[in-house]
C-alpha cells in the first residue's frame, strides 16, 4: 500500500470540497435539519408524557447515532460517485493505484466528512436540547465505531453496486439506510419487530448499539458482550464488502466495463 | 514487405539487448462471441514512436486499455519494461502514462489540481517543480488555477498530455491526442511530442486517423483490421511496397478490402 497514492484520493475529495459549497453543505446541513427536526419531537414527547421518562437521550440520541452511520456511508459512495460523475474512471484506473489503496482513500475521505457531520450534531444535540453524551459513558466509542464500521461496509457495498450497474443505479444506493433502519431498531426494541424480522435485525450491527443504548438510558449497565459481537460483525462486514468490490472491479476489467464505463454502455 | 509475423526481426530493444520498452504477445480479446482483438503480437522499442492504424473498431483502442490494464486479454502477455503487467500491475503502470481524446482530466479540478492529483498517484518525484516546468512547458501557467472543465479543447489537450508526462513516462500511450484540434495546434502538440519522445529512452504507442500526421511523426506503423495486424512497417515506404501512393490510399484499402493486403 502506497500512502501517496492514498493520500492523492484523500486531497482530491478536499480539492472538491473546498471549491464546492454546494458539497460541503449537505454534509453538515442534512444532519442539522434532522437534530433540529427530532430535537423537537423530543420537547414535546416529554412535555406529554406522564411518565417523566426523558426521550432526549433515547429518541435525539438514536438519531443522532444513526444519522452518523449514514453519513459515513454516504461519504464513502459520494466519494466513489465523483469519479463517476466526472467519467474518471480510465485516468484513475490506468494508475498505478490499487483496489485496497483507492479503498483506503474513500474510508478515510468518508472518516473526515462523517467526523464534521459529528461534530456539527454533537454540538447542535448538546447545546439546544440538552443531550448529555455522559449517559451513554465510555460505551459512546464503541456505539460509534460499530455504527463506522457498518457505515463503511454498507458505503462500499453500494460502490460496488454502482460500478456492477452503472451510473444509474445510484438511486439504489442512496436509500439503503433509510431501507435498514427498520431492521436495525433504531427508534424500538428489536423485540417490537415480528420474530422473522428480529433474526434479521440479529444479522445488522446497529442493532446491538441501539439495544445497548436503550438498555443504558433505562439505567442499565454497558452490554459489553453484544457490543463485540456487533462489532465482530461489523468488521466482518468490511471485509465481506471490499472482497464484494475488488470482485465487482475484475469482473469490470475482464468485461471491458471500466474502459468503456458510462450510463449509456451498462446494461 | 514486411509482415506481421516478422515483428521480433524489427524489434529495436534486440540491438541493445535490452527488454523492449513495451512487448505485447498474441494477445485475444473476445466480447461475447465478437472478435476484438486476436493473435496481436507486437513490441514498441526504445526512442521509437509506432503508429498503431486502422480503420473504427478494428481494435485500436481495445489493445490500448489492454495495456492500460483496465481490460483483461483474454489470453497473452503484455510486459512494460520488462514487467507483466498481469502480475506486477502497479509496477508496470508506474512506467507507463497516456493521454486520449475520450478520456479528458476531471472537469472539476483545475490544471494544477488535476497534476497534482495525478502525480501522487504515478508517484512522480519533486512533483512540485515538476509540474511548475509542465505547465510552462505545455503553456499551461496562466490556467494553472482554471477548472479543466471549461478549458477548449486544444488546452484539454496540452493539459491531459501535462498529465501523461508527470512521471516521465518510459511508455506513452496516444490515442488520437490530436483529434478536434486546428492544424496549428496539432502541430505544436506533435513538436512536443516528438521532443519528449527523443530524450532519454522513451517509447510511444500512438493512434491517428490523420494519415499525414503518422507519416510525419512514426518511425514504424502497424495496420490493424479486424482485429489482427495485417501490414507493418516505415510509414514513408510501405505505400508503395503495397503500390499505393500515399498512406492514407493504403489506410483505405486496409479498411475496404483488408483480406487483398493479407501476406
Amino acid at each position: 500500500m502506497s500512502i501517496r497514492r492514498i493520500s492523492a484520493i484523500v486531497l482530491r475529495q478536499f480539492y472538491l470540497l473546498r471549491g464546492s459549497p454546494a458539497r460541503l453543505l449537505p454534509i453538515i446541513a442534512w444532519v442539522a435539519i434532522d437534530i433540529v427536526l427530532w430535537g423537537f419531537i423530543t420537547r414535546y414527547l416529554n412535555a406529554i408524557a406522564s411518565s417523566g421518562f426523558n426521550f432526549v437521550s433515547l429518541l435525539l440520541g438514536a438519531v443522532l447515532f444513526w444519522d452518523f452511520c449514514s453519513r459515513i456511508m454516504h461519504g464513502v459512495t459520494t466519494a466513489f460517485l465523483e469519479d463517476v460523475w466526472s467519467r474518471n474512471f480510465l485516468n484513475i484506473f490506468a494508475t498505478p493505484l490499487s483496489i485496497p489503496e483507492y479503498l483506503a482513500g474513500l474510508v478515510i475521505t468518508s472518516f473526515a466528512t462523517g467526523l464534521m457531520a459529528l461534530v456539527v450534531m454533537l454540538v447542535l444535540a448538546a447545546t439546544v436540547f440538552g443531550l448529555s453524551f455522559f449517559v451513554y459513558g465510555a460505551a459512546l466509542i464503541p456505539f460509534l465505531l460499530v455504527l463506522f464500521l457498518f457505515g463503511i461496509a454498507i458505503g462500499i457495498v453500494g460502490c460496488a453496486i454502482v460500478l456492477r450497474f452503472g451510473p444509474a443505479s445510484e438511486w439504489l444506493v442512496w436509500p439503503i439506510p433509510a431501507l435498514l433502519s427498520p431492521l436495525a431498531g433504531v427508534f424500538y426494541p428489536v423485540e417490537t419487530l415480528p420474530h422473522w424480522m428480529q433474526y434479521l435485525s440479529r444479522l445488522l450491527p446497529p442493532s446491538y448499539v441501539f439495544e445497548g443504548m436503550r438498555t443504558i438510558v433505562s439505567g442499565g449497565g454497558a452490554p459489553g458482550s453484544t457490543l463485540v459481537w456487533g462489532g465482530c460483525l461489523a468488521a466482518l462486514y468490511v471485509l465481506l464488502a471490499c472482497w464484494l468490490f475488488t470482485r465487482t472491479y475484475r469482473l469490470a476489467v475482464r468485461t471491458g466495463l471500466i474502459a468503456r464505463y458510462s450510463a449509456e454502455s451498462v446494461g | 514487405m514486411r509482415s506481421v509475423f516478422a515483428v521480433n526481426e524489427t524489434q529495436h530493444s534486440d540491438d541493445h539487448h535490452t527488454p523492449a520498452v513495451l512487448s505485447a504477445t498474441k494477445l485475444r480479446k473476445l466480447y461475447g462471441e465478437t472478435i476484438a482483438v486476436e493473435d496481436v503480437s507486437f513490441t514498441v522499442g526504445r526512442n521509437e514512436i509506432v503508429g498503431l492504424l486502422g480503420p473504427n473498431g478494428a481494435g485500436k483502442t481495445t489493445t490500448i486499455n489492454m495495456i492500460l490494464g483496465v481490460l483483461q486479454p483474454g489470453s497473452g502477455t503484455i510486459s512494460i519494461e520488462g514487467v507483466d503487467i498481469a502480475t506486477r500491475r502497479s509496477e508496470a503502470l508506474q512506467r507507463t502514462n497516456f493521454a486520449a481524446a475520450y478520456a479528458p482530466l476531471p472537469g472539476n479540478l483545475t490544471v494544477y489540481q488535476n497534476l497534482r492529483f495525478f502525480g501522487l498517484l504515478y508517484g512522480a518525484g519533486d512533483l512540485q517543480e515538476r509540474i511548475q516546468r509542465l505547465l510552462k512547458e505545455f503553456d499551461l501557467e496562466r490556467l494553472r488555477n482554471v477548472k479543466c472543465g471549461v478549458l477548449s479543447s486544444g488546452e484539454q489537450t496540452r493539459a491531459t498530455l501535462a498529465k501523461a508526462m508527470l512521471n516521465d513516462p518510459q511508455l506513452l500511450l496516444l490515442d488520437e491526442p490530436t483529434a478536434s484540434l486546428d492544424p496549428a495546434t496539432a502541430r505544436e502538440i506533435r513538436v512536443k511530442i516528438r521532443a519528449f519522445a527523443s530524450r532519454g529512452e522513451v517509447g510511444v504507442l500512438w493512434t491517428s486517423q490523420n494519415m499525414y500526421e503518422v507519416e510525419e511523426v512514426c518511425n514504424r506503423v502497424l495496420f490493424l483490421s479486424r482485429g489482427k495486424i495485417l501490414l507493418e512497417g516505415d510509414p514513408k515506404t510501405l505505400p508503395r511496397e503495397h503500390g499505393k501512393e500515399t498512406l492514407e490510399e493504403l489506410f483505405i484499402a486496409v479498411a475496404r478490402e483488408p483480406l487483398s493486403l493479407k501476406v
